[in-house]
């Protein structure tokens, strides 16, 4: 099997990998380039625990191919923080214990951050719906939804903080 | 396996051509990829389509809508002016999957994955969309209804994969929508759906299209059903008697999630509901 040679931009680095052409991205995040924050849940598009962005599109990294990421723009849960601070987001899911075994949230964060993005004061209700994606066996739900609402009314704030 | 990426549709078609093995284009990748990681196909060669920028356009006027085979579902619910021309379409389209299938899925895919439970398909067939075709040959327009053939079958040739999918212009007084019954409200598939598309005159219904999912391997053209609307104001009787020719319509499947009279009867509620839905979207007031 030919390897396919890809480069792309993850979290803003630039990365080089070559890969076989049918593993899929999720693989070369783990095996390759050692981004082991995202995780395999069910490999087929229905846990969200895969969840990474592309283009800055919420997609799940277990139907994305290596060879597909030619030139596109990776966005994992390693690139939440910056310079050490964790994420408003991974603040409040420790904050409100919206964890227990932990396998599914780099990916409830990753798909919480596009949608606090696009729409700043969802309610439960979108909120509940745009996590429908990412399954949690853990924590029953209603903790992630707390820590997603009050990430949303901080992040609110300093928005108007930093007019 | 090999990984091509052509930049043109005339290359993709002439990969698709010459590989003598098992060959699959790559759009959205949300049904290709798990198949592949099931092992139920093992491509010999996979053309991601995705690189061929006329297929990422997505254009919206008064002519008609053109939805480039690789545009992801999630931008049909993004545009104002198609939710405004076919909201049944984008509310169909948006019901697939989670918001990380949205990201990839494409309409064009849920049509050649050819499942009875597809969500788009119903709703492109109301809106009497057209498949664009193109293959070694050229192009050929072909209406959409006329692609799935079964359960996982296409009429689609070998080199031959679609490069959009179009909906006709709009006329005034004109609305669709799409329900689809699941026993969760998310992340499902269709134990049965209905899409209804109507245009009015005067408030009475001038021409529809009634179109069933999930009740039979393809899905069902209901045009007794469409008789039963045109010339009223969907009084009782003529949603009873749309109804009743909804249910002659049905072949379903007897599974763990629908029993034959199950599906049967949800169908006729399915569609006098998006019936009035489509109704009051198009203006009409009983």
């Amino acid at each position: 099997m030919n390897g396919v040679t890809v480069s792309a931009k993850v979290n803003g680095d630039a990365v080089q990998y070559v890969c076989p052409p049918d593993e899929s991205l999720l693989d070369v995040l783990r095996n390759r380039l050692n981004l082991t924050g995202v995780k395999e849940g069910c490999g087929t598009g229905d846990c969200g625990a895969c969840s990474i962005t592309l283009d800055g599109r919420l997609v799940c990294s277990c139907l994305v191919l290596g060879a597909e990421a030619e030139g596109r723009e990776i966005g994992t849960v390693e690139g939440l923080s910056e310079g050490g601070k964790l994420h408003t987001l991974q603040e409040q899911f420790i904050e409100k214990a919206a964890l227990q075994c932990g396998i599914c949230t780099p990916g409830f964060l990753v798909a919480a951050k596009v949608l606090l993005e696009r729409n700043s004061n969802p309610s439960e209700e979108e909120i509940r719906y745009a996590l429908a994606g990412n399954l949690c066996r853990c924590t029953g739900y209603d903790k992630i939804v707390r820590a997603v609402q009050s990430s949303a009314k901080i992040m609110r704030r300093g928005k108007k903080a930093s007019r | 396996m090999r990984f091509e990426s052509p930049t043109t549709t005339k290359a993709a078609a002439a990969l698709l051509a010459s590989e003598s093995g098992v060959a699959h284009v790559l759009a959205g990748g949300t049904d290709l990829l798990v198949r592949m990681k099931m092992g139920a196909t093992e491509p010999d060669l996979v053309v991601d389509i995705k690189r061929i920028d006329s297929l990422r356009e997505l254009k919206v006027t008064a002519a008609g809508v053109h939805i480039g085979a690789a545009v992801p579902a999630i931008m049909l619910g993004e545009s104002d002016k198609l939710r405004g021309l076919w909201p049944g379409v984008v509310e169909a389209a948006n019901l697939i999957g989670s918001d990380q299938i949205q990201g990839r899925c494409t309409v064009a895919g849920n049509l050649c994955n050819a499942s009875p439970a597809a969500d788009s398909v119903p709703a492109l067939i109301a809106a009497g969309a057209k498949a664009v075709v193109v293959g070694t040959k050229g192009k050929r327009r072909v209406a959409v209804e006329k692609v799935v053939l079964g359960p996982g079958r296409t009429s689609l040739a070998r080199d031959e994969f679609i490069e959009a999918i179009v909906l006709p212009a709009r006329a005034g007084k004109s609305a669709d929508a799409y329900l689809r019954f699941t026993p969760r409200t998310e992340m499902d598939i269709a134990v049965v759906s209905a899409a209804i598309n109507l245009t009015l005159s005067r408030g009475i219904v001038q021409s529809a299209k009634v179109v069933l999912g999930a009740v039979a391997p393809t899905a069902v053209i209901v045009p007794a059903a469409a008789k039963a609307l045109i010339g009223t104001k969907l009084d009782d009787a003529a949603l009873a008697k749309m109804v009743t020719a909804c249910e002659a319509a049905c072949n379903p499947i007897d599974d763990k999630r629908g029993t034959i009279e199950y599906r049967t009867k949800v169908a006729g509620v399915m569609a006098r509901r998006a019936a009035l839905i489509a109704f009051e979207r198009a203006g009409g007031a009983k």
